[in-house]
């Protein structure tokens, strides 16, 4: 019996049950809508720009003495779809080690940025980079030529991964 | 040969109404609806086809045209090919009693704005028309032997007799008000702000109600309730039948403006202006200025239509049989009670 008894929140007032006026003020609302400014970007005259939260096309990060990447072949490794391939050579540098073929297969890609949280090396970031468009399966794998970017065009991402790490150390317990 | 003469007027106005009024007046209400559609969801709406995409229903007719024509196979094709030609026929047949403005001296005669706008008794030839649009309905839901046509069908006949009685007691205390069910003399009465409006409130009100249940609009557009029935009772419809059928919806909602424009908004009516321009009854600068106050009239209550769509959610069955039976059916033979105990103390 006491399944449909409405609740003290659910009861309506007289004059919510005239439903009328209600609906005035629904109407009211969605004028307001009406004459108010719009979220519709008109995409190819205006261009979408977002911030660095944006998961774009992965890039690899390049830096002023060349390309951050180690080879260590975590991002491969941690890719769900298996759509990066890394095959790694020896180099005189500090690093040691570098990337002699770095592929990324666009048509594989999710967009997860799961390379980007496991690189050790803050050497591959998602960037803004949305339009992607190939005319062939070949082209949509993208090699190292394609994939490195100048670091000074990737400063929002950076910056932004600084500041929502997503392993924070534990905090240290104070001395008393 | 006077016979003919009149004929042939008769004729040409049909033509005129039928191409420059309801053909240019549904897909312009098409294309408004999706574009204030989207203003209300902050977004643009159709603008690339032409100018502000006013091509837009010009493209969509040249879509659904080129579209093919699908008959289910255990289809009654007679009344599928039948029922959105009732739909259209009746949408259009409305128009005939409206009048779009007073008259126009030609030839030492007063030619009519409107194709038989001194029909006697034009109201109860639209109320006869509106029930009959729901045969269209009907027909398209059973023919197309398909259970999700059938129920739209089903809800679309008992929703119109439901709102049919509310509707037709709101136009009875009209009646008694007005005394003629002649349009054009109920339209000649309101002059000067007399307008019906304001001594019909309540009957205004059930007439709006009931008028866009009539008209199966949202809220009341349960037979065409996409998330339940597909796409109600034209599920089953492709290319131009489908089309024939938009065309109607939105010929109804233009029929239904246009009535209550008549019936309660003083119609073709310019309220002080004719007399503060000095124009003469029967000129044709005056017959223009009285289309464009009904055009005007007519096109805030399509808004209004839109407006509410984009606003209220639909109703649920019981919700709507409710509203029609216990509500607007008592409240408008309270309106008849009321308005005829005014009458008689008067």
């Amino acid at each position: 019996m006491n399944v449909n008894q409405p609740s003290e929140r659910q009861k309506m007032t007289f004059w919510e049950k005239l439903y009328l006026p209600e609906i005035a003020r629904g109407l009211g609302i969605t004028f307001k809508m009406l004459i108010g400014p719009k979220m519709t970007i008109q995409y190819p005259e205006e261009k979408y720009h977002p911030g660095g939260y944006y998961r774009g096309r992965p890039v690899l990060v390049l830096d002023e003495d060349g390309e951050r990447c180690v080879a260590c072949g975590l991002c491969s490794r941690v890719c769900p779809p298996l759509a990066i391939e890394v095959r790694a050579g020896e180099t005189e540098r500090e690093k040691e080690r570098y990337p002699v073929k770095f592929e990324i297969n666009m048509l594989r890609c999710i967009f997860c940025g799961l390379c980007e949280e496991v690189c050790p090396e803050e050497a591959i970031v998602m960037s803004k980079d949305l339009e992607m468009v190939f005319e062939n399966r070949e082209s949509a794998i993208l090699g190292k030529e394609k994939l490195l970017v100048p670091v000074a065009q990737l400063q929002d991402r950076l910056e932004y991964l600084r500041m929502h790490q997503y392993y924070e150390p534990p905090a240290r317990v104070q001395d008393a | 040969m006077e016979l003919l003469v009149d004929f042939l007027i008769g004729f040409l106005k049909a033509l005129i109404v039928l191409f420059l009024v309801i053909l240019p007046g549904a897909s312009g209400a098409v294309y408004f609806e999706r574009r204030i559609a989207a203003w209300i969801q902050m977004r643009i709406g159709p603008n690339r086809v032409g100018p502000y995409g006013l091509l837009q229903p010009i493209a969509d007719v040249i879509k659904l045209i080129f579209k093919e024509d699908i008959i289910p196979a255990a289809a009654d094709k007679r009344f599928h090919f039948l029922a959105p030609l009732i739909s259209i026929t009746i949408t259009v047949a409305v128009f005939a009693v409206i009048p779009f403005g007073h008259y126009v001296v030609i030839n030492g005669e007063p030619v009519y704005l409107g194709v038989a706008p001194n029909v006697h008794v034009g109201i109860l030839y639209v109320l006869a028309m509106t029930s009959m649009g729901v045969y269209g309905l009907t027909l398209a839901g059973w023919a197309s032997n398909n259970k999700y046509s059938l129920l739209g069908g089903l809800r679309s006949s008992a929703q119109m007799i439901s709102y049919e009685l509310a509707m037709g007691l709101s136009i009875v205390a009209l009646l008694m008000v007005t005394g003629t069910p002649n349009l054009m003399e109920i339209v000649e009465q309101q002059a000067g702000l007399r307008w019906n409006v304001l001594y019909q409130p309540l009957g205004f009100l059930i007439f709006l109600v009931a008028s866009f249940a009539e008209t199966n609009r949202t809220p009341f557009d349960l037979p065409e309730a996409e998330p339940e029935l597909v796409g109600g009772y034209h599920t089953e419809y492709t290319g131009m039948k489908f089309g024939m059928f938009f065309l109607a919806e939105y010929g109804n909602v233009i029929a239904a403006s246009a009535m209550m424009t008549t019936l309660f908004f003083g119609g073709w009516q310019v309220p002080f202006l004719p007399e503060l321009l000095g124009l003469q009854e029967g000129s044709v600068a005056l017959a223009l200025l009285q289309i464009a106050s009904f055009t005007i009239k007519v096109a805030i209550f399509v808004f209004f239509f839109i407006w509410v769509r984009w606003t209220v959610p639909r109703f649920r069955y019981d919700q709507l049989m409710r509203l029609g039976w216990k509500v607007l059916f008592p409240l408008s033979l309270a309106n008849v009670l009321i308005t005829g105990l005014v009458m008689l103390i008067n």
